[in-house]
């Protein structure tokens, strides 16, 4: 996904000039020029993020609105969540699906009253709104916002520095939305993410993004962080990449995303791959998404192999570094169903040289949504 | 004593046939964190270029190749427990292994100081 063809021009989201002016080193990322990192470093910014609030700059993802009559219905055409069940002002995480039950991306769905808002990730986000549109013509309206921008507030501060902007964001339930107002600019404001932390996304004009980063910016409590802390924060959360840990050829089955599978769309399917999933969902698969942690403290990198006791390849990483809250390697990746289970030993093969390591439950570290 | 840097950004310092082997300051600055340094072991035969160690940050593993041909003897057990050394203390406390130099002719074909600090200038 980080690949980049020379030829094509970057990309830049509103809040560049401010990456660059915090001295941010840019990398290409999804066709877009992003902060990796700030000078504090990938490890101080996880930590800052777990200890305090991050804000990172998610504007590279994609922004949609479903309107017409009934987008929930329209939308479970392509998805399996239950979206018809969003009460207003909720959201929900769920899965582009394919004919083969592999997944096309991931996305958050919002009920945003008159309308659904999703957002999708930045390498998929064309190819989403190109399968919207054809898949659901006639149906819905797919209005894409280019001239949004995102920002997610991320940490255990992070509602306390966000009330004192908007003082009802600090009893948002999880994964609801508000429309508000941040010293006078419109946003809207849902309480999501993807580190494992309590936290904020906040939508909002382009134009008025970089107001509104460095007001809370100047909040104590606040740091700007990078792409590398938010996907090792991810990853120690136990939240998919796509691209590497969901691809087209794994099944929300094989993913251990089953939980994004309600029994009402269980009961009645409709959604691509119904039947291939559901089959999956009543046999089981025959390989599956779990945890590793590595003994000792290498790290074992996405593609590193899987092997059990005897040296058969069983299955491959797909991500995996080091945790800097876990304080130690982690890692996700497929094995076959008989290895699966927690406590399993396995061996990873990593640079040709064996590393022992144990299927370990996932999240790596607790998380710490807002329960209420 | 002398100290040597290769396009690899490894540092090589020389004093009469051993040499103490580390990354420069520029490359702990571009690795970022680092969390494991995987050391050879004493008595293992490097050659010239060839993979000596490897390197892991947050985000990425990376190879440390030999600036020239020898035999390995000692290496660094403090990076073992504090692998940040190398962020820290990157040409000091942060070295990676040291070697007898099989052929010292093959350091003539390295970087001196001021030369290694122009090729990086000329990588930004």
């Amino acid at each position: 996904m980080a690949d980049h063809d020379p030829a094509t021009p970057l990309k830049s989201t509103p809040l560049h000039a401010l990456h660059v002016e915090l001295k941010a080193r840019m990398v290409p990322f999804a066709g877009y020029d992003m902060p990796v990192q700030y000078p504090a470093g990938i490890l101080k910014e996880h930590l800052h993020t777990r200890a305090r609030a991050g804000l990172f700059d998610v504007s590279h993802m994609g922004q949609v609105r479903l309107v017409g009559d009934d987008p929930a219905a329209a939308l479970e055409t392509l998805v399996p969540g239950d979206i018809r069940g969003l009460g207003q002002g909720r959201m929900r995480y769920t899965l582009f699906t394919n004919d083969q039950g592999g997944i096309l991306d991931d996305l958050m769905v919002t009920n945003a009253g008159d309308h659904l808002f999703l957002v999708v990730n930045a390498a998929c986000k064309e190819q989403d709104i190109a399968h919207l549109t054809n898949a659901l013509k006639g149906k819905v309206d797919v209005e894409p916002l280019p001239d949004a921008a995102l920002m997610a507030l991320q940490g255990p501060e992070a509602a306390a520095v966000l009330a004192r902007f908007i003082p009802e964001a600090a009893t948002m339930k999880f994964m609801s939305l508000l429309p508000a107002t941040f010293k006078g600019i419109p946003v809207l404001i849902t309480r999501s993410g993807y580190t494992g932390e309590d936290g904020y996304e906040i939508s909002c004009a382009s134009a008025d993004a970089e107001a509104i980063a460095r007001a809370l910016l100047a909040e104590d409590g606040v740091e700007a962080i990078g792409l590398g802390a938010r996907d090792s924060l991810r990853l120690e959360a136990g939240l998919c990449l796509y691209g590497h840990d969901i691809t087209t050829t794994t099944t929300p089955v094989e993913a251990a995303l089953e939980w994004t599978l309600p029994k009402r769309r269980r009961a009645e399917g409709g959604f691509p791959g119904a039947g291939i999933i559901l089959k999956q969902l009543a046999e089981g698969a025959t390989r599956r998404r779990v945890g590793l942690r590595p003994d000792g403290r290498q790290p074992a990198r996405e593609h590193t192999g899987i092997q059990d006791a005897a040296g058969t390849t069983i299955g491959e990483i797909t991500s995996g570094g080091f945790g800097p809250t876990a304080n130690g390697p982690v890692a996700m990746g497929y094995v076959d169903i008989a290895h699966a289970a927690p406590g399993t030993a396995l061996t990873l093969n990593v640079r040709g040289k064996p590393l022992p390591a144990r299927v370990a439950p996932t999240p790596f570290v607790p998380q710490r949504y807002y329960r209420g | 004593m002398t100290v040597k840097y290769t396009k690899d950004h490894e540092w090589i310092k020389v004093d009469g046939t051993t040499g103490t082997v580390g990354i420069s300051d520029y490359a702990q600055s571009q690795l970022g964190d680092v969390v494991f340094v995987e050391l050879p072991e004493v008595g293992r035969e490097l050659t010239q270029g060839g993979e000596s160690a490897v390197v892991e940050s947050v985000k990425a593993a990376s190879e440390v190749y030999a600036p020239v041909a020898g035999t390995v003897t000692a290496a660094n057990e403090a990076l073992v427990d504090e692998p940040a050394l190398v962020n820290s203390a990157a040409q000091t406390g942060g070295w990676f292994y040291q070697i007898t130099i099989a052929d010292p002719s093959q350091l003539d074909g390295l970087m001196d100081e001021d030369a290694y600090k122009a090729y990086v200038e000329g990588l930004a």
